[in-house]
């Protein structure tokens, strides 16, 4: 199979999924079940060997067609969005078996349109990871606010209309109103919307164009615009969504929502503008210059902080999660405002890093509700004893959030440290260094609390979720230690995107 | 157009069946009318008349392409009336329905094909009279007030729109639209041209229901019988938009509209200040029709913005839309013909929790709101899309930003909706409605469906507009040339 053939096959693979899903129903679930982890394992495969092509330099690409003169649907795949679909379409496995155990443990209704959901957000997913254009881009990114609009409304009661109503609103809003109006604004002065080594936007700029202060704005409006990378004050759609059952808080707000967000303004950040470009413009020189991005630069420094301190207020499980997932989405904004070949490449280490690491602790805040019924984490007393292989996964998993060996975001937050020094922000090095602290403070007294405390009256038996919801939360658990050991191979693969063109 | 007249004798089905029949070879022949574009424009001299004498029927791309939506959704709409015509309308007054719709058609085409200016205006009239006569025949009592409401303002528009002729005719002494067109240059300064411009101008307005002259369009979409909103929604205010277009761009120049005379800024915040307060009027309504109707109101505004652009990225984004508006908004308002129909209200509390009983119209709902925000993919995308890059080609930063933030208050008219039918808990004439026939849900597929064909291959609808504006503005370059 020719590496282009596989993208599309790669595409149209949770397509597929979503007709069987619906042919199937609600009549056999099993088959129904079977047919989603069948395709979820296939594509994994697909794309495993669409990655051999691309990690050993190929850039393979695909054409669908034209919408208007100059915007067409089209896609290559480069490094970072590989890693992006490996990672998504990896953990669309594990989740579906994950949500087996927690939907059925859970008597959930409405299961068939819960799984065409779920796939169709992957292919959402899967085209933004590959899209060849900020069109495409688009077009998937406000595909998948659309599909994933009936999973945070799943139960279908006042709190999931409210839910939804601010989750759609905002990520809705966000995109009309600023990042539609970024891209046509780029397609203006650049004539094109390609995504390109080294960017488009340099040669306007040297043509007068867009003005230096022009650019400035143009990244806030693509920074803002992409509301699903929470920036604050464009964050309040996340908790909000946490209102979907667990699988769906797991993959869509752990791993393919947020992270077609960040993914996005990566994407911007590398190809757009191109990091030489947003890393050499200044808005003033003199003794101490002033970066374009440094704005965002700094908001991303804010986010990270407030986010992790309003983290520490919250007693739901969930919602602490939620706004952990904040803090960390704007480690990688950091990453691509930085704009140093450190950075993105920290940025992009942490989608993988972050996603395995989130996917694990919303597994186990579900397991945690199949299996004991609690959500609020003061509840969680002596919890170890009853569910020593959820709260090991829990520990493990913090420890990578966290940033400590031999936790995988160890290395995510190495570089992205170094590319705060290189560019002489000492005061964002001290915040992800008190963000740390803060994780530190919010997410392990949760385990250590479950293992430590004296067993509770009555003393708690052990029992566990279901095993389809435990076995995938503990590899999970494991695979963040893993990429801990593959921190360089995931160095190698991501170094060509970083590499300056000139 | 066919005479309809023979319509009114025969037994109900057998008109039916004529009607039918008539609306898809009229469908058939705009087809192949607009197929023989590329060969350049058609002419045909009314009985045999040469061109500044008789009546001469032209056909452009922009006509053809105008004819061709507006007869292939009366077509589709005509397939889908029976069923919600015999609900909403009474049996004796059947045949008086289809005669009325034949004749509106045939106004509607009328005013795209023809080039004789008074012509124009005998078409105008020859489709407002019969659509009064179709909103009469709503089942409520007030649809007749409506109609006559209507009447009334229509009328006043029409007449406006003639003096506008007199006026013009005394000056040029033709009423030949090519004539008009290469006399003008000689009066242009005049006073009095001024005078008959502005007539025109305000009496289509009034028929396009320009803000703030659209009174009469809400009363007149909601009580009218479903099939006549779908109808008239869908087309006569695009056919005024079209007999505007004409008229600013071939019989009066752009750069007499727009550099004598400062119409693009009026138009400009005309539309705009429209499309937010419909838009808002929108959000309050608590009759789905009515809200439509002032959503209807709002993307007039858009196509006004388009045309006031006066570059061909501009006026293809305002013909564009033209198009992908008659389809979604045709769309939508069969959808809601299929409420009205099993739930016997279109009150927003009575369609409580309609998404679990009639799932498929619920969700033919959801596609045509996607393309009236202007989701990607959905027609409605890509004529905001090309609207949004010519404001920016112009730099036009204001109207821009203001266009993007006009789509979210259609974000919370539609989704309003969509709350509404999925996630209240059913009202009990929600409870016991079925689903809508088939007879009916495929037409209504048809028509959301191929919004989202036109969102993804527009080839067939920017395309042509793209021609169509070309054409047009290549021809008053030639005028100003003259």
């Amino acid at each position: 199979m020719t590496p282009e053939n596989l993208i599309w096959i790669a595409m149209l693979l949770p397509v597929v999924a979503i007709a069987l899903v619906f042919f199937v129903g609600e009549k056999s679930p099993n088959i129904r079940e079977s047919c989603t982890i069948g395709i979820a394992v296939t594509l994994f495969w697909v794309t495993t060997r669409l990655a051999g092509f691309v990690f050993s330099g190929g850039r393979p690409s695909f054409k669908m067609g034209e919408i208007l003169p100059g915007f067409e649907i089209a896609f290559t795949v480069e490094p970072l969005g590989m890693l992006f679909a490996l990672v998504a379409s990896g953990l669309w496995i594990l989740t579906t078996v994950y949500a087996i155990g927690y939907m059925r443990g859970h008597h959930e209704k409405n299961q068939t349109r819960f799984y065409a959901c779920f796939a169709s957000a992957i292919f959402a997913a899967l085209a933004a990871a590959f899209a060849a254009n900020l069109f495409t881009l688009f077009v998937a990114y406000e595909l998948m606010t659309i599909s994933t609009y009936p999973l945070v409304t799943h139960h279908g009661d006042e709190k999931a209309k409210k839910g939804g109503r601010i989750y759609l609103g905002i990520l809705l809003s966000t995109s009309v109103a600023f990042f539609m109006l970024a891209i046509a604004w780029t397609w203006t002065v650049a004539g094109t919307l390609d995504f390109t080594p080294g960017g488009i936007l340099a040669q306007p700029n040297i043509d007068g164009k867009i003005s230096d202060f022009q650019l400035s704005v143009l990244l806030g409006l693509f920074a803002f615009g992409i509301g699903k990378a929470a920036i604050m004050p464009f964050h309040r759609w996340l908790p909000a969504a946490m209102v979907a059952p667990t699988p769906v808080s797991a993959l869509l707000h752990a791993v393919a929502v947020v992270k077609v967000g960040v993914f996005s303004i990566l994407k911007v950040s590398v190809y757009i503008f191109g990091i030489d470009l947003i890393s050499e413009t200044r808005l003033s020189e003199g003794a101490n210059p002033i970066m374009m991005s440094d704005w965002l630069c700094y908001l991303a420094g804010a986010t990270i902080l407030l986010a992790s301190l309003v983290a520490m207020t919250k007693d739901n499980l969930k919602a602490r999660l939620a706004y952990s997932t904040v803090s960390q989405l704007a480690y990688i904004t950091l990453g691509a405002a930085l704009a140093t070949s450190d950075s993105v490449i920290g940025g992009g280490m942490h989608i993988a890093m972050h996603a395995v690491g989130k996917i694990t602790l919303f597994f186990c805040a579900g397991a945690i509700y199949v299996g004991a019924h609690k959500t609020n984490i003061s509840d969680m007393r002596g919890l170890g004893r009853a569910m020593p292989l959820t709260m090991g996964a829990f520990l493990l998993a913090t420890l990578s959030i966290i940033g400590l060996p031999p936790g995988g975001g160890a290395w995510s937050k190495w570089f992205l440290a170094l590319g705060t020094v290189q560019t002489g922000h000492f005061w964002l090095l001290a915040a992800l260094m008190v963000s740390s602290l803060l994780n530190i403070a919010y997410l392990i007294p949760i385990p250590i609390r479950a293992f430590m405390t004296p067993v509770g009256e009555p003393p708690m038996k052990f029992k566990e979720a279901p095993m389809m919801c435990v076995v995938p939360l503990c590899i999970t658990a494991v695979g963040s230690v893993v990429l801990f050991f593959f921190g360089n191979e995931i160095y190698d693969v991501l170094l060509p995107i970083a590499t300056s063109v000139r | 157009m066919a005479a309809p007249l023979f319509v009114l004798i025969g037994n109900r089905k057998l008109v039916l069946l004529l009607t039918q029949l008539v609306c898809w070879t009229v469908f058939g022949i705009t087809v192949s009318l607009l197929s023989r574009m590329q060969y350049g424009p058609i002419s045909y001299e009314l009985g045999g008349w040469p061109s500044p004498y008789g009546i001469v029927y032209n056909v452009d791309y922009l006509s053809a392409f105008v004819m061709l939506f507006v007869s292939g959704l009366g077509a589709i709409v005509i397939t889908y009336a029976p069923r919600s015509i015999d609900k909403e309308i009474h049996h004796s007054k059947h045949s008086l329905f289809y005669a009325s719709y034949l004749l509106c058609m045939t106004g509607l085409l009328g005013m795209c094909i023809t080039g004789d200016l008074f012509n124009v205006f005998v078409f105008l009239e020859i489709s407002s009279l019969s659509s009064y006569a179709l909103i009469s025949l709503g089942k409520t009592r007030r649809a007749p007030l409506a109609a006559l409401h209507y009447l009334i303002i229509g009328t006043v528009g029409a007449t406006f729109f003639l003096i506008g002729i007199g006026l013009l005719y005394q000056m040029t002494g033709t009423l030949n639209m090519a004539d008009i067109a290469s006399r003008i240059q000689a009066v242009e300064s005049s006073r009095t041209m001024l005078v008959a411009f502005a007539f025109m101008t305000v009496g289509l307005f009034i028929k396009m229901a320009v803000f703030p002259l659209h009174t009469w369009l809400p009363n007149a979409y909601t009580y009218a019988p479903s099939v006549v909103t779908c109808f008239i929604a869908a087309t006569a205010t695009k056919v005024s938009v079209y007999a505007f277009i004409r008229l600013i761009y071939v019989i009066f120049t752009p750069q007499f509209a727009f550099e004598r005379l400062p119409l693009d800024s009026a138009l400009m915040a005309f539309s705009l200040v429209g499309i937010f307060v419909a838009s808002a009027a929108a959000i309050y309504q608590t009759n789905i029709k009515r809200l439509l109707a002032y959503s209807s109101v709002a993307q007039i505004g858009y196509m006004l913005l388009g045309i006031s652009m006066s570059n061909v990225g501009g006026l293809t984004a305002g013909i564009t839309h033209m198009f992908n508006h008659a389809l979604i908004k045709g769309g939508l308002f069969m959808v809601v013909g299929c409420f009205a129909l099993r739930i016997g209200s279109l009150k927003l509390d009575d369609l409580r929790g309609a998404g679990k009983t009639m799932p498929l119209t619920s969700f033919a709902w959801v596609l045509g709101g996607l393309g009236l925000i202007g989701v990607p993919m959905t027609a409605g995308f890509v004529s905001k899309w090309l609207l949004l890059t010519s404001a920016l080609s112009l730099e036009l930063w204001p109207v821009a930003v203001l266009m993007l933030l006009s789509s979210l208050l259609a974000v919370v008219y539609i989704w309003r909706v969509v709350e509404i039918l999925y996630f209240s808990p059913a009202s009990h004439l929600a409870q016991t409605a079925k689903e809508a026939p088939m007879a009916m849900l495929i037409p209504t597929y048809l028509v959301i469906g191929s919004t989202i064909v036109f969102g993804c291959w527009t080839v067939y609808s920017a395309g042509i507009a793209q021609a169509a504006a070309k054409s047009l503005l290549g021809i008053s370059q030639m005028g100003g040339v003259q």
